[in-house]
């Protein structure tokens, strides 16, 4: 691990000066990911701002019957929490989906969104990546990749996003809060995250000198009957081969209304919105949800040892609706 | 770059000059001389290094000292009290639950914290939707403990020891 100052901030203000004097300082969380690539030397920060204790550690209430989670809440207690447990069960069971009870313990809401991929080239200096080292080339698209991207990738980067929980956030239209050196302002998670296209190393459209101190989750009365599926290679502590997190709301047999973002699949966490669209309105049977679950997947550009992936989505998909419509 | 470091360990206040870069693991192992906490994989992928920090089970080796300055740290040598061993160092010799043993500090720690967290109502990922209490099934106490690996396999007899102690 290279040397590296400490610094503590008071809050999130003082974390984006403290950033902004420092070109190659990095925020710190709970360190569950960043520790660990500053380890592999991956990260290789200057100085580290600690704002574990930054930002806010709880849940509140918004006006108008949203939440709104502190950036520097654990992830345990996120999904411990009654409110959130109740209003949007599919965030709750997304985190705790994800990683270990230790590993949820000590990282925190904004640091669960910023972790970065788990492609073994990404995390070994010893090989190219363009995410770590523009330029330097791709060889997870002929290497190992079953378990990388089949949505929107780019000749640069098939790297996939780790995050369970923003799977979930995405499916809800959360919006993260951020101070930055132009004052404050609120990001829907669809523009916080982004495509590699041929900026691989920029995971997100944060600049530096952000600090995210919230994410805001709008009220979504029929997300109390919402759900997350986690496909993987063993039944638990592993990263998702695919996933799906859904709400369903339906009258009379019919979709009413539907939010499904997928995980496992793409760079960032994959609304599903051409199976939102094509679900609203119609029957909520399964064949219903087969055309859904096939047009959203119709673009998927599968590689050599991941093409199992688009069926494994599909199916997903179908299974996770159908729990749902069975949901009293 | 050096910094002090304040922390309570298995009851004693302790108080030292680390490098930035030394994580809660090698404080522990290496400047205290408390090997119980093991560096099995220093990735966060074992739970070897699992400790308790502020009463939460985590792994230390991911945990920079700095980080945590003012802590309270329990490792597997402060769990037994007056010399009593803890009920789950009892169930774990009791059920024959290690084989190498390796992992057993790390398995212990965590199922100490598996037992609060449970008893405080913290759902897992299989806790059925809206369950306000957990109940401590075989299913539950695989779902909780699998941030810990057993290479030996000694995962029956694990879950066995922990059951034997859940209420």
């Amino acid at each position: 691990m290279n040397p590296f100052r400490y610094e503590r901030a008071r809050d999130a203000a003082e974390a984006s000066v403290l950033l902004g004097k420092t070109p190659a300082a990095m925020l710190l969380g709970g360190g569950t990911n960043l520790v660990d690539l500053m380890r592999l030397r991956v990260a290789k920060p200057e100085a580290l701002i600690d704002v574990s204790r930054a930002t806010s550690d709880r849940v509140e209430l918004l006006p108008g019957g949203g939440l709104r989670l502190g950036a520097g809440m654990r992830n345990t207690d996120a999904a411990a929490d009654k409110t959130l447990r109740a209003r949007y069960p599919v965030l709750s069971q997304a985190l705790l989906s994800g990683a270990s009870g230790q590993i949820r313990n000590l990282a925190t809401v904004a640091g669960n969104l910023l972790q970065r991929t788990r492609c073994v080239y990404f995390q070994d200096v010893s090989k190219p990546c363009n995410k770590r080292e523009p330029a330097s080339g791709c060889p997870a698209r002929e290497g190992y990749h079953r378990n990388l991207s089949i949505l929107g990738a780019s000749d640069a980067c098939i790297a996939t996003h780790p995050s369970d929980m923003a799977v979930a956030l995405m499916a809800l239209d959360a919006r993260v809060r951020i101070i930055g050196a132009g004052g404050e302002r609120l990001v829907p998670l669809a523009e916080l995250y982004r495509l590699p296209g041929d900026e691989p190393q920029r995971d997100t459209t944060l600049q530096h000198g952000d600090v995210i101190t919230h994410v805001e989750i709008p009220p979504l009365e029929f997300a109390k009957r919402s759900r997350y599926r986690k496909v993987r290679d063993r039944a638990s502590f592993a990263f998702a081969l695919v996933s799906v997190a859904g709400a369903l709301d339906i009258r009379d047999g019919m979709v009413r209304d539907v939010r499904l973002a997928l995980g496992g699949v793409a760079h960032m966490p994959w609304r599903a919105r051409i199976a939102e669209e094509a679900l609203r309105g119609r029957p909520a049977r399964e064949d219903t949800f087969r055309e859904a679950a096939a047009a959203e997947l119709r673009a998927a550009q599968p590689l050599r040892d991941n093409a199992f992936k688009v069926p494994l989505a599909q199916r997903s998909i179908v299974r996770t609706l159908l729990e749902l419509s069975a949901e009293p | 770059m050096d910094v002090e470091v304040a922390l309570h360990v298995n009851g004693t206040p302790q108080r030292l000059t680390v490098d930035t870069r030394t994580s809660l693991l090698d404080l522990l192992r290496e400047r205290l001389g408390i090997t119980g906490p093991k560096k099995g994989c220093d990735h966060g992928q074992c739970g070897a290094c699992t400790v308790l920090l502020d009463g939460r089970r985590v792994n230390a080796c991911l945990a920079l000292a700095v980080a945590h300055d003012g802590g309270n740290v329990i490792t597997i040598e402060g769990l037994a009290e007056n010399g009593d061993l803890h009920p789950l160092q009892n169930a774990f010799v009791e059920a024959d639950a290690l084989q190498c043993g390796y992992c057993t500090p790390g398995q212990i720690c965590s199922a100490v914290a598996v037992l609060d967290e449970a008893a405080a109502g913290v759902p897992s990922y299989v806790t059925p939707p809206g369950a306000s209490t957990v109940s401590l099934s075989d299913e539950e106490i695989r779902e909780r403990l699998s941030g810990n690996l057993c290479r030996c396999g000694a995962y029956v007899n694990i879950v066995r020891a922990v059951r034997s102690v859940a209420p």
